[in-house]
């Protein structure tokens, strides 16, 4: 113990008095909220090493020991198919927690039950919560906890922890844990224990988990587990290895359904008694609304109310409109801005300098007061909007209803996530394409995301713009309904790879818990702050040097040809040179250009397609880059480069055609 | 009786000469096996057909038989194609050596799984057997496709069928095991279906894979 040699400081901070406890268990049976119930306000957020999956720790004290606490990703068994699962069970090879929570929900026992069965023939040390009660009790489920537990022969603590019930219990587990000395001895069929022993025979090497387990593994193919054998098993590896191709040759065809099913035969076993079911079901009126939102003659209306409140009403006219109107309006422009002008002016003896600051283009009047007077208030009611839109678990239900459509464009209708979040921030979106199944998928959704979806910000400022001329709004909205729409089914045609398939669990609707949806948009607010409070400070800094330094002009005066062909006066150029910074920042360029009377109509319709269309914002690059490397990003931007031109050039021929203003 | 592969043949082309073209005999030449083939001494020896001048015509007994023959050739072709998605020539091929095999009650076992087919994939007819009209006279469907039913229709779960492992684990891990309870709650725009207390959606390529039988 202790020798792992790929977690440093993990390591060394459990050689000290911190022992560590990790939570494992299938998506949505209140795994995070636990995590957060035991942990205090320090949690840290961060990318399993070497891939993309992320991990919560935090710390907690329980008598005067300090427990680390590891909230994994979901997982369904310990045979794992993806990344997430991968992650989830490396913590438990390769950390080697002191306690393992095995979280499930009362209501599904007996499937999720068979992986508590796998964790305790792995011989892990494990506390089964049987979460959710409330619910469970509400249809009128009996669950005899006592006696699952005398089966089981591991502690299983009964708990609804969204209404903090049973934490103590669990908290009281974790410290008085001992390794039970008569856990569940788990026996399949003959022929499948025969084939058991016989591979694990053949095993030497030393383990984190039972032989028996890895052996079940190793029939399973599990490539990684085949990797962790073979370095341990060294030269006796090839002999193991023909053993359990000969096995797996001969059971081929159903060697994972036989598993299964011997588990559940197992899971049934064990709960024989233990759960008494309601004798009628109960529908309840979260089952009503959930009938409700995925039949399409009630779902689509749904989701129309959906959008009309949530995101025009809410984000648009509320947090675009009157918030915006007081932050940036009232506050910076009437209030702050004249004061730390004046300050500046006062204590800065060079004028260059005080430009810096608090120029056209300075730190605090530009790139302060967009961040927190423009962006802050329209991303937090997003973000507000859709934590609550999260929690209510209406994802689910809007994807299966997309579906159908999302597969002409290539993406299943899991990708709706990433892209109704596209229209909050694009970066984060990007971030989230990789809980898609296929590259292809991922690929089609950054591209999309890149290219047709506006950010919220964005979009603000656009309508905003585009606002007092209905026809301008309403030729913008359909170009890019259109482009987008294009794109995507393009997309679908010329992208190689097989179509994606659909699947998803549908977690019962439920009224979110305020506080949850608040500390899910602070989360995602602070990550979008660290984010881009930065960019703009050095946009701000990089517009000032173009301009003292006169590049900026040149720059102007090069783009010029550019913005001439699709018909834009030579300073749009300024708001597709911001645009790269941050797409809403290009934008709110445009704002400007339009207050100062240099556009009319048409150019401001043809300007807003095209820089809606133009280049994804830098740090949008950025993410594009690290989750689908250098070459598709690079061929993305560029592109869109093209396409965004091309449509800008095509609309203002057609908008002169038709002698739009 | 278990007849020699060339005398099943040489029924099943009388069989389709007779009751299907409405001929009353077959020229020997037009059965496909040569006429000095032991086969047509092993069906005259079993009584099942008569040879008269170059003709060769069922008895009673031999029409019978030879019904069976052309309900297991039609089986095997169905069998090709919908559950190992064999296809064309190469399916031909397969399905006529697989018939030989589909005899004593596993052609019943075949056509029950098939939920008792009427047509072969080319079209023609596939005589009933008996547990077709077992199937019929108690409303028993069978086994067919979560695709196939209806809004709130329930049934046990007969066995999951795909390609692909790593689909088949997904399925599993929805709990999509066979002898699981499953109700379909919707099927457009996607499937919603329930096993317990969980709903899952799902589109119809998985859908396609679920074999259900059908309660009442
Ligand atoms: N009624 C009820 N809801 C719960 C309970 N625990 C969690 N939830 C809800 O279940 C959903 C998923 O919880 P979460 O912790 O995100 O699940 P995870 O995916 O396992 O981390 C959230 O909406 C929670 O509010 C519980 O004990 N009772
Ligand atoms: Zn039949």
């Amino acid at each position: 113990m202790g020798k792992c040699c790929n977690v440093g400081t993990e390591q060394l901070k459990s050689a000290g008095a911190i022992k560590k406890v990790a939570l494992v268990g299938n998506p949505n049976v209140g795994k995070s909220v636990l995590f957060n119930a035991l942990t205090g306000a320090y949690v840290t957020v961060s990318n399993y090493p070497g891939t993309s999956v992320e991990v919560s720790r935090g710390n907690t004290l329980i008598g005067n020991v300090h427990w680390e606490v590891v909230d994994t990703p979901g997982m369904y068994a310990i045979h794992t198919i993806t990344e997430e699962e991968r992650v989830a069970r490396e913590i438990l090879l390769n950390e080697k927690p002191d306690v393992i929570l095995h979280v499930l929900d009362a209501r599904n026992l007996e499937r999720m039950l068979s992986m508590t069965v796998q964790l305790i023939e792995a011989e892990l040390p494990v506390i089964l919560i049987v979460n959710i009660l409330d619910e469970a009790e509400r249809i009128g489920l009996q669950i005899d906890l006592p006696l699952l537990e005398k089966r089981l022969g591991i502690p299983v603590i009964g708990a609804a922890t969204a209404r903090k019930r049973g934490i103590g219990e669990i908290r009281k587990a974790i410290s008085e844990y001992r390794l039970s000395d008569s856990p569940l001895k788990v026996v399949y069929g003959r022929n499948l224990e025969r084939d058991i022993l016989e591979v694990q025979k053949l095993m030497q090497g030393k383990y984190l988990f039972a032989r028996r387990a890895l052996a079940l593994l190793l029939l399973q193919q599990d490539e990684e587990v085949t990797g962790i054998v073979r370095e341990a098993e060294g030269g006796n590896f090839p002999l193991l290895e023909q053993k359990v191709k000969e096995i797996f040759f001969e059971r081929r065809e159903s060697f994972h359904l036989d598993l299964s099913m011997e588990r559940r035969e197992i899971a049934r076993e064990v709960l024989r008694d233990v759960v008494t079911f309601p004798e009628k079901d109960l529908v309840t009126w979260q089952e009503k609304l959930s009938t409700f939102s995925v039949k399409p003659l009630t779902g689509v209306p749904l989701l129309i109310v959906v959008i009309y409140f949530g995101l025009y009403q809410f984000v648009g006219v509320f947090g675009a409109g009157t918030l915006v109107d007081i932050m940036e309006g009232k506050l910076f422009e009437e209030h702050f801005n004249p004061w730390i002008t004046g300050i500046a002016v006062a204590y800065i003896p060079w004028e260059t300098i005080q430009e810096l600051f608090v120029g056209e283009y300075g730190i605090i009047t530009l790139g302060i007061r967009y961040a927190v007077g423009i962006i802050l208030p329209i991303v937090a009611t997003f973000f507000i909007f859709f934590s609550f839109l999260e929690d209510t678990g209406y994802f689910p239900r809007l994807a299966l209803l997309v579906d159908r459509v999302f597969k002409r464009f290539g993406m299943s209708g899991r990708a709706v996530i990433p892209m109704v979040l596209g229209f909050g921030c694009d970066t984060m979106a990007t971030m989230v394409t990789r809980t898609l199944e296929s590259t292809r998928e991922r690929v089609i959704a950054t591209l999309l995301l890149a290219l047709a979806i506006p950010c919220s910000a964005q979009l603000g400022v656009i309508i905003g713009l585009l606002s007092k001329s209905p026809g301008a709004l309403f030729i913008w909205g359909g170009t890019m309904l259109f482009l987008a729409l294009l794109v995507g089914f393009l997309a679908a045609r010329v992208m190689p790879g097989k179509p994606p398939i659909f699947y998803m669990e549908l977690p019962p609707m439920r009224l979110p818990q305020i506080g949850n949806v608040l500390t899910k948009t602070y989360t995602r607010m602070q990550w979008y702050f660290l984010e881009i409070l930065p960019l703009f400070i050095i946009a701000s800094i990089l517009l000032w040097l173009g301009k003292v330094t006169r590049f900026f002009e040149k720059l102007v005066t090069v783009m010029t040809p550019a913005m001439g062909a699709i018909g834009l006066p030579k300073e749009a150029a300024v708001a597709f040179i911001f645009g790269f910074f941050r797409r809403d920042y290009g934008s709110a360029g445009l704002y400007d250009l339009q207050s100062k009377g240099l556009m009319d109509g048409r150019q401001l319709t043809v300007a807003a397609v095209t820089l809606t269309l133009f280049i994804p914002c830098v740090a949008q690059f950025l993410v594009m880059k690290n989750e689908r490397g250098w070459k598709t990003a690079l061929g993305i931007a560029l592109f869109v480069t093209v396409f965004a031109w091309s449509s800008g050039y095509i609309l203002n021929r057609l908008l002169l055609a038709v002698g739009f203003a | 009786m278990k007849l020699s592969e060339h005398a099943e043949e040489i029924l099943e082309a009388i069989w389709v000469a007779t009751e299907e073209k409405g001929d009353f005999c077959l020229e020997i030449e037009k059965t496909g096996v040569s006429p000095d083939d032991p086969a047509y001494a092993e069906l005259t020896a079993n009584a099942l057909v008569e040879i008269r001048e170059g003709m060769i015509c069922f008895r009673p007994e031999g029409k019978k038989e030879g019904e069976m023959t052309i309900r297991r050739h039609r089986l095997a072709e169905r069998l090709m194609m919908d559950v190992l998605n064999i296809r064309g020539e190469d399916g031909d091929s397969k399905a006529c050596k697989f018939e030989h095999l589909l005899n004593e009650g596993v052609d019943t076992k075949i056509c029950t799984m098939l939920n008792h087919p009427k047509t072969c994939p080319h079209g023609k007819p596939i005589p009933p057997g008996e547990c077709c009209e077992d199937a019929r006279s108690k409303g028993d469907l069978g086994i067919v496709t979560l695709t196939e039913f209806k809004s709130g229709q329930a049934g046990e779960i007969a066995y999951i069928q795909s390609e692909d492992s790593k689909k088949m684990q997904k399925l599993m891990a929805m709990g999509v095991l066979p002898g699981n309870r499953i109700t379909l709650m919707q099927s457009f725009p996607s499937y919603i279906f329930r096993v317990g207390y969980s709903e899952f959606a799902i589109d119809s390529e998985l859908a396609r894979e679920i074999f259900i039988r059908k309660e009442g």
